[in-house]
């Protein structure tokens, strides 16, 4: 949101902004119309502080891959993460942490979700606008590749065997992997209805072993349930 | 008499990055008894995430850790395997390095000085607050902050967690056409970069006078990005390799957060070190705009840090313009590369500082372990010990808002990944 540039002035006309530390106003505990939320839950505080987050919003905006979806911070949610806090950290008794990182929406009632990691700053500045206008924000959930191939770009996965997550991704993000030639690693997170099987089969097909189907689908946005569930089954083909 | 001031900083912000930090200060007959900073840092549990991924994902994800910095992450990280499997990418990925590096600067400093050093600096709550004020100055800076961002988009895709850096150099190459659109827009910034430059030199800066250590990384023939050894002014110069043997982190008792230490003292890293080290370098251009605004490197003043970060976001753009000006399409914008097992190690100077990386590879490339030591870490101590000598020097006798304001100028110096929390002091004052 900093990185706004003259529009963040502009913004700043439009709403009163009350709480937004890193841009200076802060009252965290104020009624607000909009809050957005950005990160997800990790700590003993946060699970508490959301719920009050909640009961002074209107509309609670979770931003960004993990609020919305636990984030990579998530794929500490199957690991032993105390172990790995001993691993790091001399007296990891002194940090406070969750064994889990979660999504805001496992927690409390959440009234949009902005997918992506990053969001870019045109997704903050249409919601805020559309409910300006008094109007729902439209929510684009199309799959990478329609987006990829109004563009016009050369498909990495047809042409090339590149294990592209356009299908199973939700659009958002312009394409840009693709565009650069790479395939695309689903930080903006599932589309809906994706079907990961068929994709989970095609790359098997290019010759990826189960556990490098799975880091596909277990990546930024780990925790989302359908990339969760893909993940799994994923790493269960070598026991078929 | 025993004076018993506990100021504690809270920071109420659900976020990921940003930390909650504490200053613990107690003052008895006139003298600091105990001064702690005690900083909660989320756990970097990246280093295990990291293991068992493929060489490949390295890059998108150490992006992740910073939201400000991601192409420092993504930097180191690719050296550090490149030199696991012997590869050198050329001239071409070294220059495009460099331009994107010189994008991450642009955009932090900008980022820092006007949106949070500035506002604290002249008793502005935000910066929405000063623009009203100074309209032009403001504009300025979002505008400095806007070409860093449009630099890493050029070679990147997108300026926060670009997308276009992989092992062996880019995943495309930019149009010509679009290298000289991005070159005529660097040279219209210029202007404004020299007038940050001459206004940053007559602020009314407190003067302080401090013994320390600097370190940055240093190569002979040009300004310290993303090659060269770890030097210090204490004459210090090593390898990335020997890293360990002289710095060392730990977990001080009452802090979450891990300090590193050069041979058991604090050390100072970010662009006034690198300065202190690396003011020979520049371009003689930007040295005489230096002689002229009376600016003199190395300085031991931690409030010139300020000051420090204009004349990178200066020489940023002319170093930005300089590689732009000969830019060529290659056939092909990066080097294949051959997976294969070691220990890798890679050292680049993010915008806050030295950012050392270790990985441990198999024979297929997956990370069997990585150890990641970003600047916070190893600017920690030297906050303490900043805080403690400037303190004193201010006088405790100030009231408690006086005395936490001047520590908040001091942590700010330091840009550390907490500095934009630290800006909102929740002060608690005891006395006992």
């Amino acid at each position: 949101m900093l990185n706004l540039g003259e529009p963040l002035l502009t913004l700043a006309e439009l709403v009163d902004i009350i709480h937004f530390a890193e841009a200076g106003p802060v009252d965290p505990e104020a009624k607000v119309d909009i809050a957005f939320v950005e990160g997800s839950i990790t700590t003993p505080d946060e699970l508490q502080r959301i719920q009050r987050v909640r009961a002074n919003s209107r509309y609670l905006i979770t931003i960004g891959a993990c609020a919305t979806a636990g984030g990579i911070q998530a794929l500490r949610n199957h690991a032993n993460t105390s172990e790995w806090m001993a691993a790091i950290y001399a007296q990891p008794d002194f940090i406070e942490t969750l064994d889990t990182s979660t999504a805001i929406a496992e927690h409390v009632r959440v009234d949009f979700e902005l997918w992506g990691c990053p969001i870019n700053s045109h997704q903050i500045v249409a919601v805020v606008r559309a409910l300006l206008f008094g109007v729902a924000p439209l929510q684009e959930h199309d799959s990478l590749c329609l987006e990829c191939k109004r563009q016009g770009n050369v498909c990495v996965l047809v042409t090339q065997q590149q294990p592209c997550m356009g299908p199973v991704t939700q659009t958002g993000c312009g394409a840009l992997c693709p565009k650069f030639g790479r395939a695309c690693y689903a930080c903006y997170g599932p589309k809906e209805n994706s079907n990961s099987d068929s994709l989970s089969q095609r790359f098997q097909g290019f010759g990826l072993l189960p556990d490098e189907i799975a880091d596909k689908f277990l990546l930024i946005n780990n925790a989302a349930p359908a990339f969760a569930a893909a993940g799994q089954k994923a790493k269960e083909i070598d026991h078929d | 008499m025993t004076e018993r001031r506990d100021i504690s900083i809270k920071v109420p912000v659900l976020a990921r990055v940003e930390g909650e930090g504490a200053l613990d200060l107690e003052i008895r007959d006139g003298k600091i008894e105990e001064l702690k900073l005690r900083i909660f840092e989320p756990p970097r549990l990246f280093e295990k995430f990291l293991e068992g991924r493929s060489y490949d994902e390295v890059a998108d994800i150490v992006a992740r850790i910073c939201g400000i910095c991601p192409v420092a992450y993504q930097m180191s990280a690719v050296h550090a395997i490149e030199q696991v499997f012997e590869c050198d990418p050329g001239p071409w990925v070294h220059e495009m390095r460099r331009l994107l590096y010189c994008g991450e600067w642009l955009e932090s400093h900008g980022l820092h000085v006007h949106l949070l050093a500035l506002p604290d600096f002249f008793g502005f709550n935000s910066v929405a607050e000063m623009a009203k004020q100074f309209p032009d100055e403001v504009k300025r800076g979002l505008a400095l902050q806007a070409i860093g961002n449009e630099i890493v988009r050029f070679l990147g895709g997108r300026s926060v967690h670009p997308i276009g850096v992989r092992v062996g150099g880019f995943y495309k190459a930019p149009a010509a056409a679009d290298a000289a659109t991005l070159l005529q827009k660097v040279q219209q910034q210029l202007a404004h970069a020299e007038s940050l430059l001459r206004w940053s030199a007559a602020l009314d800066l407190p003067s302080s006078k401090q013994d320390f250590v600097s370190v940055a990384i240093r190569q002979a023939d040009e300004y310290p990005m993303n090659e060269g050894r770890i030097v210090s002014d204490a004459g210090h110069m090593l390898v990335s390799e020997n890293f360990e043997r002289h710095f060392k982190e730990h977990q001080a008792p009452h802090s979450t957060a891990l300090h590193c230490h050069l041979d058991g003292q604090p050390y100072l890293v970010g662009p006034l070190a690198r300065l202190n080290l690396n003011h020979d370098v520049l371009p003689d251009a930007v040295k005489s705009l230096l002689h002229e605004c009376g600016i003199v490197f190395p300085s031991q003043n931690m409030f010139h840090s300020i000051i420090a970060r204009s004349v990178e976001i200066y020489y940023g753009l002319f170093e930005a313009a300089r590689i732009l000006e000969d830019y060529v399409v290659p056939d092909v914008p990066y080097v294949d590369v051959i997976p294969r097992a070691g220990i890798g190690f890679g050292c680049t100077e993010a915008p806050r500082g030295l950012l050392w990386h270790r990985y441990e590879l198999d024979d297929a490339g997956r990370i069997v372990q990585a150890t990641i030591v970003p600047p916070t870490s190893q600017n920690q101590a030297r906050i303490e010990e900043d805080l403690y000598n400037e303190l004193l020097a201010f006088g405790l006798h100030n009231d408690d808002a006086a005395l936490r304001l001047r520590a908040e100028m001091v942590i700010r110096n330091y840009d550390p990944c907490i500095s934009c929390s630290t800006h909102f002091l929740d002060l608690r004052v005891k006395r006992i």
